[in-house]
């Protein structure tokens, strides 16, 4: 380790970004190329009846109207899921096939013009007359239809251990509520955007994408076409949240708008259009009942959640997963139950099921030590799980202790006096709240090469995506340090299919899945060359062993005398060699399900890992290592937050949040802190602002902008407090980093209300907490 | 958004003959004008830019009054010395307003003409009386959280959004318009029209008047003015209530108020009925409760909309005893 892991190095692409040289997928202004717009269904069940596009197609600068009446030749993508390789936001809804409509603003035909405006235009020309159903539209109204999925992405659903009923009837202290959380939508400020442009049968797609592989795969089974013809690149994402790892229609519509039109096809969802087909957390109801003895032992925790999902997609909000692995508790019961309504599918966002469910099981903690009259983190503490509740397994590093006792110094939470309602600062109640964070440790199979150029330079690609976390800098000091050259002469390319398989940027999964073979490939690399050296008789290092051989600062030396060495560059610039290369995969997967992003076939060139570098099981010979069985991974963290209220008209800021983290090795002090402030601020929004609101009536979305959907402006954000226990998993990867972008955003909500409580003496089990709760 | 014409013109009477014939707009700032045309709301067919226009000063005229452009933008008049002194609430309501980039292009006129931004006005898909005169009001039965809770009809309830109109219908302002016919001027509080049977009719114009400049009298006891306003967002945010206070008070009696409410009222709403309670009546708490109870007597709240109400009577309240010293 030569010290580039873990410095504060700023983001390597910031001058791109901040001089508008990053050029995002919406930017690519290819030759001849056309402006698609998205039209969406006004209705939210029922079906089109007639569909009239004369006017449209006349309008001026029109080149084509797709729609479920010229629109051919997509398949029917069944059974999708990561494990095949994509993830498709809606399986059960091919787009424009049918003259079906399952939800408001689905599409319902493309336009595609010469200009942006020529297109918008066209589009408000489209006449359609449709036969309407009564929609579905909230939980009550499903509710008897409700299901209880076993599974979903390998994880079980529906779990119990002991007798959980029993052991709540039994309990000395009962405790038992429902909280609930509503519809919140990602709201990236960069819009879905996807360029696509055919060259014969090969397609390129410029698209914004947290999983290149994903979308090209996707993209692919829908038209029927060989996966690798397709190709997908997105070298810049203006934030995804989750919106952006599946594959929504529009991607697809591009490329058939492109094939249709016989030039490239440029199309840009609208805010609005965010808001539909582009999924949207779900709203979860949660039934949360412990039991506990009176010295604050859990003795029953039953976590019972209802949430919704649409009519042509599953995604499921899982918020009871974490609940039987945060605490010990000998009976337990996890239980999910779904309704299907009339909206647009949900997906993956920021901590999926964690941030709802960690408001409500940490709220409920909260609302126990107060029943309990005791210290909040002493009832934490007494129900601290020294290994993993769920099957027992050693946890691969967890420090919560310590988080806890940091975030309480930090925050001056002895000075806090417990009793509600009891601070104030000149008009303003003050409260205290805290609650604890989780979040699985994440990682799957990847891969990477590294190039070692006789001008001395090296670049290091991968298909993966920086979704603005951060990925083009950790893996440039990654492979730096691998390489022992200066940060400044190591490249690291991302974004683009043709460079090695990588998993979807979901699920915090990228530093540690992509880490370890950046830094494999990059050891083989640099191996490569010092074996040219060893073998070459005018190097100063010829005939020496390996092993004697160290790097520094891009100079290859004898340890044994360290003036006798040479450069990278002078090794391969004398053999005559311009590069050379490696390639490695690691198989390492924590995910349940093994081949979760898979599909990952091996190229044939690739060199494997030797294991001569790695020092970690499963970095060795792409077998998967037996840590994944061993241990349990998890992430934790200790959320502490000030808030002020207004009494009297209920208005709640936050003045403080500390967050001490326990997420292994810390990669890059500066993107790292600004994950979690990031994490932090997605759950402020939660806890005190943010709700997607439907028609009662028809069910279309009436928060449909940023003026309505109220994401927290700077404004709303107090000082952030981010810290970091620091400490290497040793189990994770040979460089020990888990990911930490959706950690932040746990027990953050909880923190906020349990904190409002404190100041109010008001519980709001109802996120989000709006003034009008308070008055 | 539709096929339009766009001309720039170099003074008042360019852009009032450009205006001839109906289906234009003059724009200037364009921070909501060019938003309704992107979402199919406002159509013009003719887009007349005054930006040029000489009317850009803010002037202290002999008389007192204070003589504000129609084309100054937010920012500028809410750091002009003279507004921050002797009409401080004035200047808070306009930067509660918005963004900082909002504001920086944001005109006074235009101020005055945005539209409310009930989000069933706004998407053309749903029935609004106010953008089809006759389709019906989907609000009524829907999501009316943001909605008004004085002076809407039964037509319409959507809220004036403005904050600084709040301010200018407090402090007497008057607007003053050129039109085809020549010039006039417009009392602040006669220059929105309540709902009633025409939603659609929002303000006094007449068809190609163009609002020249916003006259503020002297108010002497505004120097101790308030404008407080309750959003759910610290900023960038739209009020739910929001209040604009002055009062007189001399040796404990309150000898003159001025209050007028935003975010409750479907145009930027004077309240006679508190200011009746507040003059004459001792500076005391009671009072100030007093007033709040009457400036809401007659509202009439919607499902999602009650909270106002309360919420109004508190914040009133508690402005009012602030700003005469009475906390």
């Amino acid at each position: 380790m030569n010290g580039i892991i873990g410095e504060p190095l700023d983001r390597v692409d910031g001058p791109l970004k901040v001089t508008g040289g990053a050029r995002y997928s919406a930017e690519f202004q290819l030759k001849n190329l056309a402006q698609g717009v998205c039209v969406g269904s006004t209705i939210t069940r029922g079906r089109i009846r007639t569909l009239n596009t004369s006017d449209a197609e006349a309008a001026p600068g029109v080149i084509a109207v797709l729609t479920h009446q010229n629109a051919s030749g997509l398949k029917h993508v069944r059974d999708q899921g990561p494990a095949a390789g994509s993830m498709v936001g809606e399986v059960d809804l091919v787009p424009l096939q049918s003259d079906k409509i399952y939800y408001d603003g689905q599409y319902i035909a493309v336009v595609v013009a010469g200009t942006l405006e020529e297109a918008q235009h066209a589009a408000t020309l489209i006449k359609v007359d449709y036969e309407e159903q009564k929609p579905v539209l909230t939980i009550d109204q499903a509710l008897p239809q409700a299901y209880e999925p076993k599974q979903v992405f390998g994880r079980e659903l529906q779990a119990k251990r002991g007798k959980p009923d029993q052991a709540f009837s039994d309990a000395a202290v009962q405790f038992e509520q429902t909280y609930s959380t509503p519809v919140e939508h990602h709201n990236p400020i960069e819009l879905q955007a996807c360029v696509a442009e055919w060259k014969g049968d090969q397609l390129t797609l410029y698209d914004s994408t947290q999983w290149i592989m994903g979308t090209r795969n996707g993209v692919a089974d829908f038209l029927g076409m060989p996966r690798e013809s397709v190709r997908v690149v997105s070298h810049f994402l203006g934030g995804g949240f989750g919106c952006k790892g599946s594959l929504w229609p529009h991607s697809v519509l591009a490329a058939v708008a492109a094939r249709q039109t016989g030039r490239p096809v440029k199309l840009v969802l609208t805010r609005q259009q965010m808001f539909t087909c582009t999924g949207h957390r779900g709203r979860t109801v949660q039934q949360i009942s412990l039991g506990a003895t009176n010295e604050g032992k859990l003795t029953a925790v039953r976590h019972l959640t209802t949430t919704a999902t649409s009519m042509v997609g599953e995604f499921i909000e899982t918020a009871g997963l974490f609940s039987n692995l945060l605490y010990a508790t000998p009976n337990l019961e996890v239980g999910h139950k779904v309704v299907r309504l009339n909206h647009g599918t949900p997906a993956q966002m920021r901590a999926p099921g964690h941030a709802p469910g960690t408001y409500a099981f940490e709220a409920a903690m909260d609302e126990l030590a107060y029943q309990l009259k005791m210290d909040p983190i002493e009832l934490r503490l007494a129900n601290y799980a020294e290994s993993s509740p769920k099957d027992g397994k050693p946890w691969s590093g967890k420090h919560l202790k310590e988080c806890y006792r940091r975030g309480a110094e930090t925050i001056g939470w002895a000075q806090r006096t417990p009793e509600p309602r009891s601070m104030r600062e000149g008009d303003y109640l003050v409260g205290y709240g805290m609650a604890t964070a989780i979040y699985p440790c994440n990682r799957s199979p990847s891969s990477a090469k590294v190039q070692i150029f006789s001008d001395g330079r090296a670049v290091a690609a991968c298909s993966t995506q920086d979704i603005g976390t951060g990925t083009y800098t950790i893996m440039t000091q990654i492979a730096a340090e691998a390489l022992d050259m200066p940060v400044g002469q190591v490249e690291f390319r991302l974004g683009d299919s043709l460079f090695p398989e990588a998993p979807v940027s979901g699920g915090s999964q990228t530093a540690a899945s992509v880490g370890p073979p950046v830094r494999m490939a990059a050891r083989n690399a640099r191996s490569k060359v010092v074996l040219l050296a060893m073998a070459d008789k005018a190097s100063p290092l010829y005939g020496q062993a390996e092993e004697g051989i160290a790097v520094e600062n891009g100079r290859l030396f004898l340890i044994s005398d360290p003036g006798r060495g040479e450069t990278y560059g002078q090794v391969l610039t004398r053999s005559g060699v311009p590069m050379v290369e490696a390639e490695s995969r690691t198989e390492f997967s924590t995910r349940e399900t093994r081949s979760h992003e898979g599909n990952l076939a091996v190229p044939a060139n690739a060199l494997q890992a030797t294991g001569r570098d790695s020092g970690h099981p499963g970095e060795t010979s792409g077998q998967a290592g037996r840590e994944s069985e061993l241990y349990a991974f998890q992430s934790f963290g200790a959320q502490f937050v000030k808030v002020r209220v207004d009494p009297v008209v209920g208005t709640v800021r936050a003045a403080r949040c500390v967050s001490v983290m326990d997420v292994g090795r810390v990669l890059n002090q500066k993107t790292a802190r600004n994950q979690i402030m990031g994490g932090v601020i997605f759950g402020l929004g939660m806890a005190l602002l943010e709700e997607t609101v439907y028609d009662p009536n028809r069910g279309r979305i009436v928060t449909r902008d940023l003026a309505n959907y109220h994401l927290p402006v700077n404004a709303d954000v107090p000082e952030i407090d981010v810290q970091f226990i620091g400490e290497p998993d040793p189990h994770i990867s040979s460089i020990g980093a888990r990911g930490i972008g959706e950690i932040g955003t746990t027990g953050t909500a909880a923190a906020i209300a349990n904190a409002v409580y404190h100041a109010t003496g008001k519980r709001i089990r109802d996120l989000p907490i709006t003034p009008e709760k308070l008055l | 958004m539709d096929p339009f014409t766009y001309v720039q013109v170099q003074d008042n009477g360019a852009a009032i003959s450009a205006a001839r014939g109906g289906e234009a707009k003059f724009v200037a700032g364009g921070t909501n004008l060019i938003d309704l045309m992107k979402m199919g709301v406002e159509r013009p067919r003719r887009l007349i830019d005054i930006n040029p226009l000489p009317l850009q000063k803010i002037e202290l005229l002999p008389d007192g009054t204070v003589r504000i452009g129609a084309l100054v933008r937010n920012s500028d008049m809410a750091y002009d010395a003279t507004i921050r002194k002797r009409y401080p609430f004035l200047s808070e309501a306009l930067l509660s307003g918005a963004s900082a980039q909002l504001r920086n292009m944001a005109t006074v006129g235009g101020n005055l003409m945005q539209r409310t931004r009930c989000p069933y006005f706004y998407d053309t898909v749903f029935a609004c009386n106010k953008r089809v005169p006759g389709a019906g009001c989907a609000a009524m039965d829907g999501y009316n959280r943001n909605h008004a809770v004085l002076g809407t009809s039964d037509k319409c309830i959507a809220a004036h959004p403005s904050d600084m109109a709040v301010a200018l219908v407090a402090l007497d302002a008057t607007v003053r318009v050129a039109g085809p016919r020549g010039e006039r001027t417009i009392p602040m509080a006669d220059f929105h029209l309540l709902p009633g049977e025409t939603p659609e009719r929002e303000t006094a114009l007449e068809p190609g008047e163009l609002i020249t400049a916003v006259d503020v009298p002297d108010v002497p006891f505004a120097v101790k003015s308030r404008y407080v306003k309750v959003r759910d967002r610290a900023s960038y945010e739209f009020a739910l209530v929001s209040v604009a206070a002055a009062l007189a008070v001399e040796s404990g009696t309150i000898r003159a108020a001025r209050v007028a409410l935003g975010g409750v009222g479907t145009k930027p709403w004077r309240s006679a009925a508190a200011e009746k309670i507040l003059v004459g009546a001792p500076a005391n708490k009671e009072t100030c409760l007093a007033a709040a109870e009457a400036a809401f007597r007659e509202a009439r709240p919607h499902k999602y909309n009650a909270f106002k109400v309360e919420m109004g009577r508190r914040a009133l309240a508690q402005t009012l005893a602030t700003v005469g010293g009475m906390a």
